[in-house]
């Protein structure tokens, strides 16, 4: 947690440390506004937090701190095939969806970013429009085809939609980055002989991971967050994925909603966005903004 | 822009094998990914116009035949069509207004803040992060009575048991987890202002408004209307925030819950499908609208830097 405060933007703040002192109320003035934008995005998530380490009889007393706490929700649910089950499966449709993507999504992006040939701008434009797609659309053919073809509720059956619907970013957020990379590097790889192919696995490749690194997390939440296709292509606990798996929990009874276990669920499905987001917070923002405004 | 020119180098037949070499590796590389893409997004929305001329109800397989434009008819004349597509606009806009707003303000906030910088941009990516369904169960469980610390705000109300009520509550579940968005985009785009010229602005005696409306807003302009148009066509699509918070009912549906709830629960497979083709050229429609009539550059194009 130790991460958290100690980025503070050196360049452009020392230099606007300088002015004079009457704008050091308007400063506070933004301070105070960003201590309460902190508040508005934390509460939702440790109202979660809350409600999961809450005890069956306490949860409905509608306070924001526990009363009394317990582990009980967490051991709840990691005891049960539904939920473990399908913390593994979106982990693996995620993990793979990631790796296929970027894979595919560089060399489409170094393409795009270093050679010439026809169709280039073609292939742009149609990232962008799949980008931007409703999901709806795709939801009742798949879910036809899927049948016809036998991987309705299956990993590969979410593996590809996955894969269709994060490639476009990946191409898009890394030849921004490609764009970026010294190409004179290249050039002298291949005045040195190197073939165009050489050049890209031993030269550029190296260069590009950390636009790699960026593009992969920005997939992995993307695939990870998913709910329509989990719903609408898988049937069971083979495939289903958590955010899917939390609309089936079930309470202990037919009327009692299983708040703490869907609480608990959330907050563990949270964890590996917090990570990311507290190890890679300049990479996630570089990525997110990425060619977004250099227009 | 900025091709690999071979200078130097022997010039007639070897340039032009290498343009030639370089123009196949280029399709090469970009041929998964576009195989990937066509193959999962063409076929099917091609899939989806076959269907939606179809009867086709998953009940009775063996009774399909072609209907020619019924379903369509069935979908246009239906006042639960007119009313999603109504609601999801409302949503859309509304949604994105907001976001617009509090995302400049937080934007223009990030950009001036001396103290906490990092803290606020870590912090503000955990709604942008966090699973759409885990956040709008946190909303849920906050304004459902007697369990939710919100549900007191209303009086005695269910907040989530009307329209109005519901519609609200699914925007402000919007906005909390998309405004963070919108102000990285902005703040990216707020970056691109020069301070000289807000200097400059100020010793002419612009008002703080006047160097907002003035300067920094014009010259932001390409960066607000591509961000809009990510976030009215994504908000276009709004179905899981929905899905939890009011699973559609009290009329709170949005055309993505209509076509599920036609796919899913009616299991009719051409009304559904025709609504699919429905919301794909209302999206269509939308993007068109936003690149010819306000003309955003496609990003990342060639043009692009």
């Amino acid at each position: 947690m130790t991460t958290v405060t100690s980025a503070p933007a050196a360049g452009p703040a020392a230099a606007r440390a300088r002015r004079p002192s009457r704008d050091r109320t308007a400063l506070l003035g933004w301070s105070a506004a960003n201590l309460v934008i902190v508040g508005m995005s934390l509460v939702p998530l440790l109202w979660l937090v809350s409600l999961s380490f809450k005890t069956p009889a306490s949860i409905t007393d509608g306070s924001f701190i526990p009363q009394e706490w317990t582990f009980e929700n967490y051991r709840e649910i990691f005891g049960e095939s539904l939920f473990t089950r399908a913390l593994l499966n979106s982990l693996g449709i995620a993990l793979i969806s990631t790796a296929l993507a970027v894979v595919l999504g560089s060399m489409a992006a170094y393409a795009i970013a270093r050679l010439e040939f026809p169709g280039k701008r073609l292939l742009v434009g149609l990232a962008l429009l799949i980008a931007m797609f409703p999901q709806i659309s795709l939801v009742s053919p798949l879910f036809n085809l899927w049948r016809q073809i036998g991987i309705f509720d299956t990993w590969l059956g979410l593996i590809i939609p996955y894969l269709t619907f994060s490639l476009p970013l990946a191409i898009y957020t890394l030849s921004a980055f490609f764009r970026e990379i010294p190409w004179d590097l290249e050039k002298a790889a291949q005045v040195d002989g190197a073939t165009p192919r050489q050049a890209f696995l031993r030269v550029i490749a190296p260069l590009a991971a950390p636009g790699m690194v960026t593009t992969a997390i920005l997939v992995f939440i993307f695939c990870w967050n998913d709910f329509l296709f989990a719903i609408s292509l898988t049937s069971t606990e083979q495939s289903r994925t958590v955010p899917a798996a939390i609309a089936f929990f079930t309470g202990a009874s037919q009327f009692a909603q299983p708040i703490g276990s869907i609480a608990a669920a959330a907050v563990v499905i949270t964890i590996p966005i917090i990570v990311f987001v507290l190890l890679f917070q300049r990479r996630i923002v570089a990525g997110l903004t990425s060619g977004a405004v250099k227009g | 822009m900025r091709s690999p020119s071979e200078p130097g180098t022997r010039r007639k037949a070897p340039l032009s094998a290498r343009a030639r070499a370089e123009r196949r590796l280029g399709w090469a590389l970009c041929a998964p990914a576009v195989v990937v893409i066509l193959a999962v997004t063409g076929y099917p929305v091609g899939y989806a116009v076959y269907l939606s001329l179809h009867r086709y109800d998953l009940r009775f397989p063996a009774d399909s035949e072609f209907v020619g434009l019924t379903n369509y008819a069935t979908v246009l004349t239906s006042p639960l069509w007119w009313q999603a597509l109504a609601v999801t606009v409302i949503i859309a806009v509304i949604s994105v207004a907001i976001q617009f707003v509090l995302g400049l303000t937080l934007a223009l906030a990030m950009h001036r803040a001396l103290i906490g910088r990092g803290l606020i941009r870590t912090v503000i990516l955990i709604p942008y992060g966090i699973v759409t369904v885990v956040a709008a169960f946190g909303w849920r469980y906050a304004w459902t009575p007697d369990t939710g610390y919100l549900s007191g705000l209303f009086g005695d109300a269910a907040p989530l048991t009307s329209q109005v009520h519901g519609i609200a509550v699914i925007v402000l579940a919007e906005v909390w987890k998309t405004t963070p968005f919108m102000a990285l985009l902005l703040l990216a785009g707020l970056a691109l202002v020069p301070e000289d010229l807000l200097r400059a602005a100020k010793v002419d005696g612009a008002t703080a408004w006047q160097r907002l409306t003035r300067v920094i807003l014009p010259l932001m302009k390409p960066a607000i209307l591509v961000a809009l148009l990510f976030r009215v066509l994504d908000a276009f699509r709004i179905f899981d925030s929905i899905y939890v918070l009011t699973a559609g009912a009290y009329d709170t549906r949005s055309v993505s819950i209509l076509g599920y709830d036609n796919l899913f629960t009616a299991l009719n497979l051409g009304v559904g499908s025709s609504l699919s083709v429905l919301i794909f050229l209302v999206v269509a429609l939308v993007a068109f609208v936003f690149v010819k009539g306000f003309g955003v550059a496609a990003p990342g194009g060639e043009g692009h830097r």
